[in-house]
C-alpha cells in the first residue's frame, strides 16, 4: 500500500474546533465503514508528519459524492503536528499525502443483521457516522442507535445531519449527552453518561447488538466497562480509542 | 504530564504496519510472550508519541512490539509475542 496524492475538495466547519474534509483521491479503492485513511504532511525540509484518521464518509458512494471522494474529519489538537494544518490552513485544491484504506477491526459490514449501538465521545463520532451513512446507502434496516457524548452544545458535530436522518433514516435512533453543559431546556442535567441511561438509550444485552465504542480513550474505557457490567458479551464491543480527553 | 490513558489502541498502527505487512496486522490475534493473554493487535495499547511506536499487552503493559521507521528503513522487534495469527484472505473483513 502506496502514499497517494489527495486533492481538498471540500471543506465544512462542523464545530468550533472540528472540520469535514472531502478529499480526492483518484486511485481510492473503496472502504468499510469504520477503516482509517493515514495523512502525511511533508514540510519544505523534509520532515514529514503523519496521523491517521476515521473514515467518515459512507463505503459506498453516496449521493454527491464520485466513487474517488472521501470524508474526514479533524479535531483541533492544539500543539498537534497535523490536525492545527488542517483545522487552520488547508484550503480547497491544496494537495496531502494519504494512504489507505487501513484497518479492519472497527468496521461494519451492512451486510450483518444484528442490532447496531454505537458510542461516541466527542469527535469519535466520525467513523460512527461513516457506518450511519453506509447504512442509509446500502439500504439496510438493522435498528441502529447512536449514543453521542459531547461536551456541551458548540462543540457537537455533525448536529444538523443527525437531526434530518433521525427524521428520514426509519430506525435510527440517536440520543445526545452532554457532559458540561447542555442547550437551554434540554430534557437531562450534564452530566456523564452513565449505566441507567445506557440501559435506556441502549440495546439490552439479551438482543446480542454490536456495540461500536470510539472516543478518547478515557471515554472508551469507562463506557466500554458498562456495556460489560450490563451483560453484554466483550467479544461483541469493538473498541477504538485515539488518546487523551480532547 | 504522565497520563495513565496517554495510549492509543492497536487500530492507530494499521497504516504503518500495511507498510511491512501483506495484511492487516490490527486484526491477527496475538499471544502475550509474558502474560499468555491473547488478543487482536487492534486490542493492543500504543504509545506513538515518540520516535518509534511502542506496542504493549492490554493485560499486563508489558512490551509485545516495538517499530521504529525511518524514511528509508524500519525496524521490528516482535520479541513479546509468542504468536501472530492472521485470517487469511477470503474471510471476514480482509480489505
Amino acid at each position: 500500500m502506496t502514499w497517494q496524492v489527495a486533492t481538498v475538495k471540500d471543506i465544512r466547519e462542523e464545530s468550533v474546533a472540528a472540520r469535514s474534509l472531502v478529499l480526492d483521491v483518484p486511485e481510492w479503492p473503496g472502504h468499510f465503514a469504520g477503516q482509517h485513511v493515514d495523512v502525511r504532511l511533508t514540510a519544505p525540509d523534509g520532515y514529514a508528519a503523519q496521523r491517521s484518521y476515521s473514515l467518515a464518509s459512507a463505503a459506498v458512494a453516496a449521493a454527491g459524492y464520485a466513487a474517488s471522494e472521501v470524508e474526514i474529519m479533524v479535531q483541533r489538537i492544539p500543539r498537534g503536528e497535523v490536525s492545527p494544518w488542517l483545522c487552520d490552513v488547508a484550503q480547497v485544491g491544496d494537495q496531502i499525502e494519504v494512504r489507505g484504506p487501513v484497518g479492519g477491526y472497527f468496521v461494519w459490514d451492512p451486510s450483518r443483521t444484528e442490532p447496531v449501538l454505537l458510542l461516541a465521545g466527542g469527535s469519535g463520532v466520525a467513523p460512527l457516522m461513516a457506518m450511519i451513512r453506509t447504512r442509509r446507502e446500502a439500504g439496510s434496516r438493522v435498528p441502529f442507535r447512536l449514543v453521542y457524548s459531547v461536551r456541551d452544545p458548540d462543540t457537537l458535530i455533525y448536529g444538523d445531519e443527525l437531526n434530518r436522518r433521525v427524521r428520514d433514516d426509519q430506525g435510527l435512533d440517536v440520543t445526545i449527552v452532554y457532559t458540561r453543559q447542555t442547550p437551554p431546556g434540554w430534557r437531562r442535567p450534564a452530566g456523564r453518561l452513565t449505566g441507567d441511561l445506557l440501559t435506556e438509550a441502549g440495546w439490552p444485552a439479551s438482543m446480542s447488538p454490536a456495540s461500536f465504542v470510539c472516543g478518547p480513550t478515557g471515554f472508551v474505557e469507562a463506557t466500554a466497562n458498562l456495556l460489560v457490567a450490563a451483560g453484554h458479551d466483550a467479544a461483541w464491543i469493538r473498541t477504538e480509542r485515539f488518546g487523551p480527553t480532547s | 504530564m504522565t497520563n495513565v490513558l496517554d495510549w492509543v489502541d492497536g487500530n492507530d498502527i494499521a497504516g504503518t504496519a500495511r507498510e511491512l505487512f501483506a495484511l492487516d496486522l490490527t486484526t491477527a490475534r496475538g499471544k502475550c510472550a509474558n502474560c499468555g493473554r491473547e488478543a487482536m493487535v487492534a486490542e493492543a495499547h500504543v504509545y506513538n508519541r515518540a520516535p518509534g511506536l511502542v506496542v504493549r499487552c492490554s493485560g499486563c503493559e508489558s512490551v509485545l512490539m516495538r517499530l521504529v521507521r525511518s524514511p528509508d528503513r524500519a525496524w521490528l522487534d516482535m520479541r513479546g509475542l509468542s504468536y501472530l495469527q492472521f485470517s487469511m484472505p477470503g474471510a471476514a473483513h480482509a480489505p
